[in-house]
């Protein structure tokens, strides 16, 4: 039971949900950018919304099933195809052993997410599956995929593999075939021209000036080539302080916008570290924050303000929303 | 600080996901989703952020850590009649969970619950730390009332109603103790941060608590 690697894309590796409790000793979350499309793409093929899956940056791999294998392909759409035919993201999809399925160019967005059915048979390092890149730790061997690995998969539920035989008479002598349903449209994010990002204010934005508090949320930030895991760095007005402001190091959050003195925000994401000495203009809100992890370098981004509420109510949306879709999907597939 | 990290460390607030502490700042993460949850049972009127109630309940903790009242948490002990007219839900979470009634009870009576925090009905206290294995969803319409001192579970929270108030808790039992003591300062048997144990007791030691009580 395993999927091959022939070759491993820009930066394709295993990610969960993150590694909470650990924080305190220093050890960082890192969770999938995009959760959202993690946990629906776990959902779509019956797992637990929060098993670990290939995490596809830009440039997909190529991998060779080596066995017949349920899947599901959400976030940024960066062409998937199967013997020159598109592969339908957002739905289960089942492929014949020995296919191969490759990615083409990015259509939307930046990261795809990769779940098969089972799950990836990895050993869970501090409750997580997640990669931790910089520390080599846990996902696959620590690291990043490589040409020739081969990443063992787990075996299917009796609802898994229930969908799978289904879909395998359905594909009959195709290498690969999926269910006619897919995730609502409402649920899949769009690429809209102006990338709009809700924000909360942060704990120093009063420490700013009032030309930078108001430039801050009326022009748009250019995410720069000095983006990753870590943070995203943003290029555009200069962001300064009313006066020096010397802080003691506290805590930061996903979706922090710190501002270092240079004057330009970074976003911190899914590899931030755990506190942080720089000023903070802002805090993005968690329904949101897939939206910034699905921008790539040269995109626009604009900042907008909203409650503490409003964030925490949006939040609670998208749990409900999820939450009605795994039982609906579930209902579908016979879970 | 390290005083509150300790305590966090022993008691996970509700819907904490993790803290860090700093130099000079602890924070804490939390899931609005999962406080949200426990505010259904709440009187209308109103209306906080989950940030609002995780501050409260860290104000109310740190200042209990100051005076160091905290550092022992109290223990509890409720006495709790379990099913019969009492306990009229105790036989559908002994169902939905395949468990006999007995096993039931012997669950409930066997955990430490931390009280989380006294409110939003008048002074219920949410407790944390329940058993999974008797978890139960609230009843598909609440009840019109609820006598005082009902013992109940709601999803993976149990609670104790202190007044007579509707509610969909499924009901597995009574304690004859007077939660809810508007006379008394402060006018609530239980405090946040206490620990309970719940007692079981028979019909007739029931009669008479309540006996003595009164």
């Amino acid at each position: 039971m395993s999927i091959k690697v022939l070759t491993p894309g820009l930066l394709t590796s295993i990610q969960d949900l993150g590694r909470y409790g650990y924080q305190k000793y220093g050890v960082i979350v890192s969770d999938a950018m995009d959760s959202h499309s993690l946990r629906l793409a776990n959902i779509l093929v019956g797992n637990e919304e929060g098993e670990g899956v290939l995490e596809i940056s830009l440039m997909g791999p190529t991998l060779q099933m080596e066995q017949d294998i349920l899947l599901a392909i959400t976030g940024g759409d960066l062409s998937p195809i199967i013997d020159g035919k598109p592969v339908p993201m957002w739905r289960p999809v089942y492929l014949q052993k020995g296919s191969i399925l490759q990615f083409g160019p990015c259509r939307s967005g930046c990261r795809s997410y990769l779940a098969v059915a089972g799950g990836y048979d990895i050993p869970s390092v501090m409750d997580s599956a997640s990669t931790y890149l910089r520390a080599g730790i846990g996902g696959f061997q620590g690291r990043a995929l490589q040409v020739g690995d081969v990443l063992p998969v787990k075996n299917l539920q009796e609802q898994s593999l229930h969908l799978l035989e289904q879909l395998a008479k359905k594909a009959m002598h195709h290498s690969f075939a999926s269910t006619s349903w897919s995730i609502g449209r409402s649920h899949i994010p769009k690429d809209p021209q102006h990338i709009m990002i809700r924000v909360t204010e942060g704990n120093q934005f009063d420490h700013f000036t009032v030309a930078s508090k108001k430039e801050f949320l009326n022009s748009p930030f250019q995410v720069t080539v000095q983006s990753d895991r870590m943070g995203y760095r943003l290029s555009g007005p200069t962001i300064k302080l009313a006066q020096p402001l010397e802080m003691i190091s506290e805590a930061v959050a996903l979706g922090t916008v710190q501002v270092p003195p240079d004057g330009n925000p970074i976003i911190l994401l899914a590899d931030r570290q755990s506190v942080g000495g720089y000023p903070k203009i802002a805090q993005v809100a968690m329904v949101d924050v897939a939206t910034v992890a699905q921008t790539k370098p040269g995109d626009k981004i604009w900042f907008t303000t909203i409650s503490l509420e409003e964030t925490e109510r949006l939040y609670c949306a998208r749990q409900q929303a999820i939450e009605d879709l795994r039982i609906a999907i579930g209902l579908k597939i016979g879970k | 600080m390290k005083a509150l990290t300790q305590y966090l460390d022993c008691y996970s607030l509700p819907g904490m996901l993790e803290y860090v502490s700093a130099y000079s700042s602890v924070t804490v993460f939390y899931d609005p989703s999962e406080i949200r949850k426990l505010q259904i049972e709440r009187v209308e009127g109103t209306k906080e952020s989950s940030f609002q109630i995780l501050s409260t309940l860290l104000k109310e903790i740190i200042s209990k850590l100051g005076t160091g009242a905290m550092r022992t948490s109290r223990i509890v002990e409720i006495p709790a009649c379990y099913g019969g007219d009492f306990g009229p839900d105790l036989a559908y979470v002994a169902e939905h969970n395949r468990l006999s009634m007995e096993q039931v009870v012997e669950i409930h009576t066997s955990g430490q619950y931390l009280v989380y925090m006294i409110g939003f009905a008048p002074r219920f206290p949410f407790l944390g730390g329940m058993s999974e294995v008797i978890s139960t969803p609230r009843r598909q319409s609440p009840r019109m009332s609820i006598p005082p001192g009902s013992v109940g579970i709601a999803g993976m929270q149990t609670g104790v109603y202190p007044i007579a108030t509707p509610g969909g808790w499924q009901l597995i039992g009574r304690t004859p103790l007077q939660l809810f003591r508007p006379t008394d300062n402060p006018p609530t048997l239980l405090q946040s941060g206490d620990i309970i144990r719940f007692v079981p007791i028979s019909d007739q030691e029931y009669e008479a608590y309540k006996g003595e009580i009164q």
